[in-house]
């Protein structure tokens, strides 16, 4: 088990090591560089006249004359070590203030996401593919297609729209007004949970829909073996028979893609949080594209990314855990 | 003869027929079954027919101002008024007031004037096919060329929503269409190196692919649109685009072209062909990629609408296509906030072609893909 363990610790790092060259390139890739944009930006509006020497010293001050490897090496080890994600150039100050509580809000909303899919996904599916042929079943379908093909930022809006003219409520930014400068109460608390309610619906919605259809069509498979045959045939309560045999099945492909359901979720959390003004890391991410400021954005996707890779291993974990069929075949 | 027996020679030459189609017959036999794929594909043919002869279906070019008219209501043709019926499809004519309080201009229909529709007319606004030829034959047109029909109503600088849809249609569908056949390119290719020659081949290029897998999509997407000069063209942004589609999209399908070539890699057929001294190419592409080609047209189908959503998505925001290009996420750039589901709802009827688009390659690859399944040959 503990070589098991650290031989998908030791992949992980080496994954997030290729990702970090890949940021690192995607960093590089608008035209001009950081000096070029820094001075222009301080140029614009302020009438000041730039000369190539003035961006050359400010190339030279931020170490940007230097060649790319060694400032993609001088880049990871800050982070590495000092968990120091260098300078963002737009606001003037360090990527880490920039992003600061934007990490938690953006993992809230992620278990929140990942918990709601998962409580409506599991059973629904597992009673569709019981009562398969039912309306219930037809309906889902239905559900599942149109959350798959509706767009995030329209079914955010739709939402949006609804709470602001049916509840009356607000729901773009993370706290209404009242309890914005308030410390920290129960009614606070509440206030933050029914904010983060919107968005993990908007994204659970499509995750869910993906869910239900391989869970039913696991259970469906599942449901049609001998063993369940040969249960019923011993006269094992169909109640219990459901949950020790495919039902118990039916979870693993659920549990094998938690790392696919939150890069799903990462992938289109940006555009619901612009949509919903969320200050969290999407949003920031979007704006820091638009502004090119490639230090934050870089930052940004390295940390989504480390998340994703971190919940691929922990759910190769959780399977060897569950399934023991894996854990003969890995050797643990 | 009698009638059980006539029966039975029917079934059984039914069952001869069965056995000796071909699969792409078998195919297309279990393919028409399935009511709603049929569906699915008769909308999306439609959409890409209304799509290409955007110039013959649409009444007015994509830019085209209508100054009178900002802002306007959807006007759909009748048959009915208070004045009776008549056989042609009609509008009632459109009368302009300056609101006396605010001074907007209020566009209001005069039930008392009707302007007649007339099909396959000329507007007078010519256009240019592809550079094949002009024109200014529509599909429909009012009998007043002063007038203007809106069947979508008119954005906030007074153009035709649905002319602008159906432009909208060709470029978004066209970006997942290159994207989709760029990325079958790569699939193939990789997918192929890797499951044919297996070993640190295929270990580099899974380890490649799964790092392109691992960063989430839409941001990956949108890291690299936003490095796009800002002096490039429409055009060289449309072509990049696809190109980031093609160059990312590509890992899924690889690894499964994979998976089928590496169990197929010690069957009998392929060493023969290998012994009668075939290239490595040819084997793959004459042996071992025909026996599942449906489903490598299934899942092409499939990853149609993640590039169209993407797509969109980019556009939305602002990295993507960029005005006067007309795509359907840069129609929506107008329906982004809720004042515009107030004021003007009908600006979010492209978002309807959307939902319409994915739903339909989603059924239709649904279908194709019970269809090309050998596993239910057992059911027919």
């Amino acid at each position: 088990m503990l070589f098991f363990v650290a031989q998908r610790i030791t992949g992980m790092i080496l994954t997030m090591l290729a990702v970090s060259v890949m940021v690192f390139a995607i960093m590089e890739l608008p035209p001009g560089d950081y000096a070029e944009r820094y001075m222009f930006r301080k140029a614009s509006g302020s009438g000041m006249i730039v000369t190539d020497a003035d961006i050359e010293n400010v190339r030279i001050k931020l170490g940007l004359d230097r060649p790319a490897p060694e400032r993609y090496l001088d880049w990871i080890t800050n982070i590495i070590t000092d968990f120091d994600f260098g300078q963002a150039f737009a606001y003037e100050t360090s990527v880490n203030d920039m992003i600061g509580d934007r990490l938690w809000l953006t993992l809230s909303i992620l278990y929140s996401t990942l918990i709601l899919t998962y409580l409506l996904a599991i059973p629904i599916a597992i009673y569709a593919a019981i009562r398969r042929h039912s309306l219930a079943d037809y309906s889902l379908t239905i559900f599942s297609y149109l959350g798959l093909a509706l767009p995030n930022f329209l079914l955010a809006l739709i939402m949006l729209y609804v709470s602001v003219t049916v509840f009356d409520g607000s729901v773009g930014g993370l706290f209404s007004t009242e309890y914005a400068e308030q410390p920290w109460s129960w009614g606070k608390a509440l206030d933050l949970l029914t904010h983060l309610l919107v968005p993990a619906v908007v994204l659970a919605w499509s995750a869910t829909a993906l869910q239900l259809q391989t869970v039913r069509s696991t259970m469906l498979d599942e449901l049609n073996k001998l063993s369940v045959l040969a249960a019923r045939a011993r006269g094992v309560p169909e109640k219990r028979l459901l949950i020790k045999y495919p039902a118990r099945l039916a979870v693993n492909p659920v549990i094998s893609t938690v790392g696919f359901d939150v890069s799903r979720i990462f992938s289109e959390l940006p555009i619901v949080a612009l949509v919903l003004s969320l200050p969290e890391l999407g949003e920031l991410l979007i704006m820091s594209y638009l502004d090119l400021d490639m230090n934050v954005a870089g930052a940004i996707l390295l940390m989504l990314t480390f998340f994703i890779v971190v919940m691929n291993v922990i759910s190769d974990l959780l399977l060897a855990l569950f399934d023991p069929r894996i854990r003969l075949r890995e050797g643990i | 003869m009698s009638a059980s027996q006539m029966t039975r020679q029917t079934a059984q030459q039914d069952a001869v027929k069965y056995y000796t189609a071909s699969q792409w017959y078998l195919i297309w036999w279990r393919f028409r079954r399935h009511r709603a794929a049929m569906v699915g594909a008769l909308v999306l043919s439609g959409m890409m027919v209304a799509g290409l002869f955007a110039e013959f279906f649409a009444p007015y070019g994509p830019t085209t101002r209508d100054s009178q008219q900002v802002y306007s209501a959807p006007q759909l043709p009748r048959f009915v008024d208070h004045n009776g019926f008549s056989l042609q499809p009609f509008v009632h004519g459109i009368s302009t007031k300056r609101d006396p309080v605010t001074l907007r201009l209020i566009a209001r229909p005069d039930p008392n004037k009707r302007i007649y529709l007339t099909f396959f007319a000329t507007t007078g606004e010519t256009y240019d096919f592809f550079g094949l030829f002009t024109s200014d034959l529509r599909l429909f047109a009012l009998d007043d060329p002063k007038a203007k029909i809106h069947l979508f109503g008119t954005d906030d600088l007074g153009r035709d929503v649905f002319s602008r849809v159906l432009y909208a249609s060709r470029t978004s569908l066209s970006v997942g269409f290159i994207g989709v056949l760029l990325s079958f390119v790569l699939a193939l290719f990789f997918g192929g190196l890797a499951g044919y020659y297996g070993g640190w081949t295929d270990y580099g290029i899974q380890r490649g692919s799964e790092i392109i897998r691992v960063i989430p999509a839409i941001p990956l997407y949108m890291a690299i649109s936003a490095a796009f000069p800002s002096e490039w063209t429409n055009i060289q942004v449309y072509f990049a685009m696809t190109v980031i589609f093609g160059l990312l999209g590509w890992t899924t399908l690889a690894r499964r072209i994979r998976g089928h070539l590496l169990s197929q890699r010690h069957e009998d057929y392929v060493l023969a062909a290998e012994l009668s001294g075939a290239s490595p190419a040819r084997i793959i592409s004459r042996h071992m990629l025909p026996s599942f080609t449906s489903y490598i047209i299934v899942d092409l189908v499939i990853s149609f609408p993640y590039v169209i959503l993407s797509e969109t998505a980019l556009s939305f925001i602002g990295l993507g296509l960029r005005p006067p290009s007309v795509s359907w996420g840069i129609l929506l750039q107008d329906a982004q906030n809720v004042r515009a589901i107030e004021q003007a709802p009908w600006l979010f009827i492209p978002a309807g072609f959307v939902v319409l688009a994915v739903l339909a390659f989603t059924i239709l690859g649904d279908g194709l893909r019970d269809a090309a399944d050998p596993y239910q040959v057992a059911d027919n």
